[in-house]
């Protein structure tokens, strides 16, 4: 194991995946690359088993609204070659932004995923138990987004369900 | 005859002792069988994320202490690293030592009551914690002199530490250090060859190393399923790079080898922290940033806002509990764009149901116990 963590920026790894998705990158700047949509689980699955690159281990997941897209931050690392680095998938779809879930390549986005979609409403689509997970069922949008408190009828908090409770759809769009 | 069974849902918490706050475990049993565990949090959920979001990043502090109490040095090191990365601060030298010397007490304050509650889940009732509360208050008492708290203590700043430690400080560590070897001999022959926390905690809620990698886990959790990974070796930040310590490693990823993994990390930080307090330099603990303006108390050491340039910073340290990271977004404003936490806690409750499937209900506590969750980091 190399004595300090190495980091492979956003160019390099751009670089590493274009010769192997052509096509794959969006946007490549020193801090990230952005993968789009349609071959995140590939890209990804090569990230995790690919022996130079070996993330096996999913560090950090989440969401960030960004006012004209959402986006999914991946922070990587890998335990035997001591590298990490960071990878993003975009959503222009500010109504329902939708994302592949990575729970198939990486089980410990599970609860991370419950969580970008509780806080920022970003569905991920293939997540085995895609609901709420600190607020409850029927909790009226999306807090972390930047126009929560704009929201047509306002803040409206109140437990209106225990969470968990049946009698509800589970989507966790609530009743609006 | 047949004798008609049919699942059965048991609920434990939000309010019980075994779930370490306000976390509720719901188990779908057959006989005493768990075959379903389904979590339900949020009970404690403030929406730090939020709050940060309109708070300038030294006020956003004191919510880092908020998240795991039992270990707000860990808290505040993880977040003031991560606005220093987006910055390029360069942090002064006793400033990194403080910090790690300051880690590294909270380290064994927080383990303490990892291994003294679990003794608790166990079943023995209170006698344990408090032998670990005797050597957690001293900790607790060379924080107050550092910084006036106890437990939300505020201590770290970005570009160094608020405050240098008193001159009766080191004295008073000293004094405690020479008492630890003691008491945690006492503690392992109390407690590693107990045959009832043997037989309640041996061969359960086993991850193997690839599982525990693939469910994020981290932390002494990662380390008890024998994958020898600590941040603080393999990205040395404060001034871990120039101590000596070891990885402390299971074997076997049960419940046990996660126990003996905390025992065993209270003595590799407190043998950091005697060398620690041998090598610390003189000097100042704050980087100059900026104007500080004169305040009514007087000349202020740092300015009240800062403007981080725009980009984005991950940093990660070893907590107690795993790996803790901050994800800061600037827009080039004085509050964070978008201000995440990375809390071990949360991540490490992953594979709480592949653990718990199979087992009885009793192990199910035991198996929480393991985890070591603060619902504070949980929920955030």
């Amino acid at each position: 194991m190399p004595a300090r963590t190495k980091t492979l920026s956003g160019l390099d790894i751009a670089h590493r995946i274009e010769q192997q998705f052509p096509g794959a990158v969006e946007e490549a700047v020193p801090e990230f690359a952005a993968i789009v949509p349609e071959k995140l689980i590939e890209v990804l699955t090569h990230l995790r088993d690919d022996d130079e690159l070996n993330f096996k281990f999913l560090s950090s997941l989440t969401a960030v609204d960004r006012l004209e897209w959402f986006e999914v931050a991946y922070h990587l690392e890998s335990f035997k070659l001591n590298q990490t680095t960071a990878v993003k998938v975009r959503s222009y779809d500010r109504e329902n932004p939708k994302v592949p879930s990575v729970v198939g390549v990486w089980q410990g986005a599970h609860l991370q995923e419950r969580e970008a979609y509780d806080l920022m409403g970003i569905y991920f689509e293939g997540h085995p138990d895609m609901r709420r997970l600190f607020l409850w069922d029927g909790f009226q949008g999306f807090p972390l987004r930047k126009d929560f408190l704009n929201m047509p009828g306002g803040l409206m908090p109140g437990l209106e369900r225990f969470p968990g409770e049946a009698g509800i759809e589970l989507s966790g769009r609530g009743t609006q | 005859m047949t004798i008609k069974s049919e699942p059965f849902v048991v609920n434990i918490g939000p309010q019980h002792p075994s779930t370490h706050g306000v976390f509720r475990l719901r188990l779908t049993l057959d006989g005493e069988k768990i075959i379903d565990a389904d979590m339900v949090m949020g009970y404690l959920h403030r929406s730090m994320e939020k709050l940060a979001e309109e708070r300038t990043y030294t006020q956003n502090i004191p919510f880092t202490d908020r998240t795991d109490y039992l270990s707000a040095m860990t808290g505040n090191l993880a977040y003031v690293m991560a606005v220093e990365k987006l910055m390029k601060v360069e942090v002064p030298e006793r400033a990194l030592w403080l910090r790690t010397i300051m880690a590294e007490l909270q380290r064994i304050a927080s383990h303490a009551m990892a291994v003294g509650i679990f003794a608790n889940d166990c079943g023995a009732w209170q006698t344990p914690v408090m032998h670990m509360f005797r050597d957690r208050e001293k900790i607790l008492d060379l924080f107050e002199m550092a910084c006036g708290a106890r437990l939300t203590l505020n201590y770290m700043r970005i570009g160094g530490v608020s405050k240098d430690i008193p001159a009766e400080w080191m004295p008073q560590a000293r004094r405690l250090l020479a008492e630890l070897p003691d008491r945690f001999a006492e503690y392992e022959d109390l407690l590693l060859n107990n045959e009832i926390i043997i037989a309640r905690s041996r061969g359960i809620g086993t991850l193997t190393p690839e599982q525990a990698t693939a469910y994020s886990v981290s932390g002494p959790m990662l380390r008890a399923s024998g994958v020898a990974w600590d941040v603080r070796k393999a990205d040395p930040y404060g001034a871990y790079d120039k101590v000596d310590f070891d990885i402390a490693v299971g074997t076997n990823g049960d419940v046990y080898d996660r126990f003996v993994v905390r025992l065993a990390e209270m003595r590799q930080s407190l043998r950091i922290l005697l060398q620690a307090l041998d090598m610390i330099p003189a000097g100042p603990v704050h980087a100059r940033l900026g104007t500080a303006t004169v305040q009514p108390w007087g000349q202020a050491v740092a300015p009240l806002a800062y403007r981080p340039p725009v980009g984005e910073a991950y940093a990660r340290i070893e907590s107690p509990r795993g790996e803790l990271g901050y994800y800061i977004v600037s827009d080039g404003g004085p509050a964070p764009f978008r201000f995440h936490i990375r809390s071990p806690s949360f991540i490490n409750l992953t594979p709480l149901k592949l653990m718990s499937v199979g087992m009885t209900v009793a192990d199910a506590i035991v198996i929480l116990g393991s985890v070591d969750i603060v619902v504070g980091e949980v929920d955030r």
